[in-house]
């Protein structure tokens, strides 16, 4: 990696390697900015029978070479640094989640306790719990390594044990994992990375089991004593191996991490990065997702406490099939506004799982698509509320009551009320024909109450420039605010519920043009209030009795909201949403607010 | 996106196929090196250890867990029977005690006084792995198992359910585009490989099953079936233990599409012969698809022979495709023309395209991700 003297930089080339496509995007410094000048893409090639994620990686930066008129690439090799004006880059960067980001495997000796910590910490660390091995998880020791074996984690979280505590325990699951010998899912040359967190005293016995069978590392225990939990050391050595190891070998990697000049860094860890930046910048309540092909990812920052899960197996290609498992088919039918047969719907999602690359091509599969991505979004932010509280990512006590009785440590920090602004990113979002498409599912899914500002990603490149913000932070702010960021506007929407008609609330609008309108709401209906981005309606808001915009149940709201490309949507369907139960009507209402909103105009239903 | 890629998957004439077949556990290896073995024997055997039950002692008796070891009945190390108790309280003169006991016959593992939990570890379980495939052990692991290998044919479908087994190959469909219903399947299928054509339909699964087919190798299969015969929906595509009754393997896709032909020829060129066949599937990262081998007789393989593998070339105008979703899922055609511009859908986005000759004739656009290449 060469020295980066950041003033000097005039060109920088990011590609983000996702489980299904390989993102590449060009910025340049044009007239003393940063800013995003174009964007390829191309099918991730770290499976069979490429393995060699590079290609995938030079075929999205000859799309960008192609729509630039840039030569970037040398044969198979970056040109780096710039030469001249239309030659190479100064700057080289990549994140990664191909092949499913890094899946992990935890083990650890009680279910209820260590097993619960060990999870928390690999999440935490941005990973993917396959699976949790407990001594007590009523599994026959045999069938616990025929899982280890059959799942091929990247790595194994080893806990189990308070310091000082009994030894057998942790000692058998090791033997167990010896037993196993696991060969890990990237690259058969290496040994699986085993990170050893539980009781200190077990270190001689454990290094004497595993220490040449894999590769282990031994960190502080993430329990060392009941009523406490240490996960840094732990997560700090999953981010460690994970460059050292898991990129190191997954295909094509080593070329990759050679070409780069930042570290390579996982997925959801530079998205991570990037929402943290817009809370902290604004000093506000936010939401971010960043739904993939395999995984989908929460993060949400509430009282300046970050949080971050990753919901394994809900996404829109690899994983789509487990949305369907996990929300069932009446859930996800509810969204679809026409008849479709439940067979066809339930093979289009497989083929879908088996070809993942494939895209909508009519809009009635449009329609299907962004529909399951309402359940994948709602079902991993269900995940998130859920996690929210055990993943601080600061030491944590808990006391000893609380430890046996193995209740989740108070409530959610979610707050919706509270929140401020809702991101999405990832595919369906980012490329979701219309604006509108992503503003509506972003309210189905996560239904954020009072108000609360909408944006996108414009083109998915929230990855890319959380990794360049390590590196240029200038440019990385700068492409941010101007090119990354679509602001779609603002949701109002009271909590609560009622008779479907019933009068909802009442809203008193400045528009921008100077028009002044007063709009008067009915349960289960939808208005949109025309402000671009740039421009705000002060408004007032008159929640019905039993309704609440934030200031209390009944209570009337002034506020100044911002515009977007979609404008301010009044959503008045209650909270939680009510759909009607009867197909036709719901069917009905879907029509009334798709042409409310502009969703799909070219629709006819 | 300007690139398409196939999946990836094998389907081979003659290639050779090593199979690793190991313990789960250290234990004895049953061949030797050079032996000649069948898909049913066994190459290695070990004895598992058994199930263990923990029973939080300290809890049942309510004593403190560093007093354990005075309650305790047997010791570690000691034998236990199935409802016999294992620690007792002394009770007040000799009355009101309160008795733990094991719910599994096994040994008394470990005594923990800090939790205050006994692991009772029961009876060890016999384990074997057999050999998979007919084939010569070409490697033996010490303790561990085999490596197995045999020249033959070897097709890796997309996705499958069930685990291994073996049996003759035996063609049901004339045609790749034949569909196998409840009439295709025949009396006598028992322990048999069927190969259908484009799709296989609940009632010949059933049947199939019924009358003790094995496996089932067909293009297509309705996911609601799937999901019927399962009673669960598979979520992850991680396969390989389900409880079938058969083991299927789908080389094309779900609902109703054609076999390759390539696929149904290979396979119907073996017809009568033995194969062995494994369900398993790990969509993500590629690293497990379900396949089928058809190994050759030793007397067959005068030499090491492997078809050569086609190095894929990108998608050209004259190109087979076939379209890979909705509403041309499946469909066979001829790449016409691969305009370089970006095109405007149905859905309004903004994608690469191509243009194809169908095989009625008729004419239409895809987006190019929605096209596999047919490879000959």
């Amino acid at each position: 990696m060469t020295e980066i003297v950041p003033e000097k930089v005039r060109s920088i080339l990011a590609t983000d390697c996702g489980s299904t496509t390989t993102k590449a995007i060009l910025i340049e410094k044009r007239d003393g900015e940063y800013r995003l000048i174009v964007r390829g893409e191309a099918p991730t090639t770290v499976e069979a029978p490429f393995e060699d994620v590079t290609m995938g990686a030079l075929n999205a930066i000859a799309e960008v070479e192609e729509l630039a008129d840039r030569k970037l690439l040398d044969g198979s090799q970056i040109i780096s640094p710039q030469t001249d004006a239309k030659t190479g880059v100064d700057i080289y960067i990549s994140t990664s989640s191909a092949g499913g980001g890094l899946q992990m495997m935890v083990a650890a000796v009680v279910k209820s306790m260590t097993v619960e910590s060990a999870q928390r910490a690999a999440l935490g660390a941005g990973a993917i719990v396959m699976d949790a091995i407990a001594s007590n998880d009523g599994r026959l020791a045999h069938e616990k390594i025929e899982r280890i074996r059959q799942l091929r984690p990247d790595m194994i979280l080893l806990a189990g044990g308070i310091d000082g505590g009994t030894v057998s325990h942790v000692v058998e699951m090791s033997e167990l994992i010896g037993a196993a010998d696991p060969r890990p899912r990237l690259g058969m040359s290496y040994r699986l990375p085993v990170i050893y967190a539980g009781n200190k005293d077990a270190r001689a016995e454990i290094k004497q089991r595993l220490g040449e069978k894999t590769d282990l590392s031994i960190v502080d225990n993430l329990r060392p004593v009941l009523e406490r939990e240490n996960l840094i050391p732990a997560r700090n050595k999953i981010h460690d191996l994970f460059m050292e190891h898991v990129m190191a070998q997954a295909p094509g990697y080593k070329k990759l991490m050679a070409w780069t000049d930042a570290p390579i860094m996982p997925t959801p860890g530079a998205v991570g990065k990037i929402i943290e930046a817009i809370a902290k910048l604004e000093n506000i309540q936010v939401v971010g997702v960043d739904i993939g092909g395999a995984t989908t990812d929460i993060f949400s920052v509430f009282s300046g406490v970050f949080n971050r899960t990753v919901s394994a197996n809900l996404g829109m290609s690899y994983s789509v099939s487990n949305v369907l498992a996990e929300a069932g088919l009446e859930n996800l039918m509810r969204w679809i506004p026409f008849d479709i047969d439940e067979r066809d719907l339930r093979n289009r999602i497989k083929n879908k799982m088996i070809r993942p690359t494939t895209i909508p091509q009519s809009l009635q599969e449009l329609i299907i698509e962004q529909a399951i991505a309402r359940e994948a979004l709602r079902l991993a932010f269900e995940h998130h509320k859920s996690l929210a509280v055990g993943l601080k990512g600061v030491q944590q006590e808990r006391t000893i009551s609380d430890a046996f009785s193995q209740s989740r440590s108070g409530e959610t920090l979610v707050n919706l009320m509270a929140l401020d602004m809702l991101v999405g990113s990832g595919g369906i979002l980012s490329h979701a024909p219309r604006r509108h498409q992503a503003a509506v599912m972003l309210i189905d899914a996560f239904q954020p109450e009072g108000i609360t500002r909408l944006a996108v990603d414009s083109i998915f490149m929230m990855p890319q420039l959380g990794v360049l913000s390590t590196l240029h932070p200038t440019a990385a702010t700068e492409v941010f605010d101007k090119d990354c960021l679509i602001h779609l506007g603002t949701c109002i929407a009271p909590r609560g519920s009622g008779k479907p008609g019933a009068p909802c609330m009442q809203v008193s609008a400045d528009l921008p043009n100077g028009e002044h309108r007063e709009i008067s709401l009915s349960l289960g209906e939808m208005y949109l209030l025309e402000a671009k981005v740039g421009e705000t309606i002060q408004l007032t808001v008159n929640p019905h009795r039993g309704f609440d915009v934030g200031a209390g149940a009944g209570k009337s709201l002034a506020a100044k909201v911002s515009g977007g490309v979609v404008g301010v949507i009044l959503d008045a369907r209650g909270r939680p949403i009510a759909l009607p139960a009867d197909k036709p009507e719901r069917v009905r209402k879907f029509q009334e607010w798709h042409k409310a909103l502009s969703v799909y105009p070219e629709y006819s239903f | 996106m300007a690139h398409t890629y196939t999946p990836g998957l094998k389907v081979v004439e003659r290639t050779v196929i090593r199979k690793r077949r190991i313990l789960p556990l250290k234990g004895e290896v049953l061949v030797e090196r050079g032996a000649a073995v069948r898909a049913e024997d066994v190459v290695a055997k070990t004895d598992l250890p058994g199930k263990v039950y923990p029973i939080n002692v300290a809890n049942i008796l309510g004593i403190v867990p560093e007093d354990i070891e005075h309650f305790m009945l047997v010791k570690p190390g000691g034998v236990v029977e199935k409802d016999k108790p294992i620690a007792m309280t002394k009770g007040l003169w000799g009355f009101f005690k309160s008795s733990c006991f094991t719910p599994a016959e096994g040994t008394i593992e470990n005594v923990s006084k800090v939790t205050g939990q006994v692991l009772v570890r029961g009876e060890p379980l016999p384990v074997s792995v057999d050999a998979y495939i007919d084939g010569i052990v070409v490697e033996v692991i010490e303790n561990e198992g085999v490596v197995v290998e045999a020249q033959g044919a070897f097709v890796q479908g997309i996705f499958g359910v069930g685990g291994e087994a073996c049996g003759v190959i035996r063609m049901v469909c004339s045609s790749p585009k034949e569909i196998m219903d409840r009439g295709s399947v025949p009396d006598d299928c028992k322990g048999q490989i069927l190969v259908g054509g484009s799709l296989v339909t609940s009632d010949a699964t059933k049947r199939a099953i019924e009358l003790g087919a094995v496996g089932i190798v067909v293009g297509g299969l309705a996911d609601q079936d799937l999901r019927d015969f399962l009673g669960y929906d598979i979520g992850v595509a991680i396969t390989g233990s389900e409880q079938l009754g058969v083991t299927l393997v789908i080389t094309e896709g779900f609902g109703e599409i054609n076999m390759a032909n390539s696929t149904f020829e290979i396979l119907k060129s073996n017809e009568g012969r033995r194969a062995s066949i494994n369900g398993a599937t790990q969509i993500r990262a590629g690293v497990l698809r379900p396949e089928v081998v058809i190994p050759l007789d030793a007397s067959e393989v005068k030499q090491r022979t492997e078809t050569e593998e086609k190095p894929s070339v990108g998608l050209q105008v004259g190109s087979e495709i076939r379209a890979i979703r909705e509403p041309y899922f499946g469909r066979l055609g001829k790449v016409i023309a691969l305009p370089p511009e970006l095109r405007v859908l149905e859905t309004e986005s903004r994608v690469r395209v191509l243009e194809v000759e169908f095989d009625d004739g008729s004419k239409t656009v895809l987006p190019r991700a929605n096209v596999e290449m047919i490879e000959h």
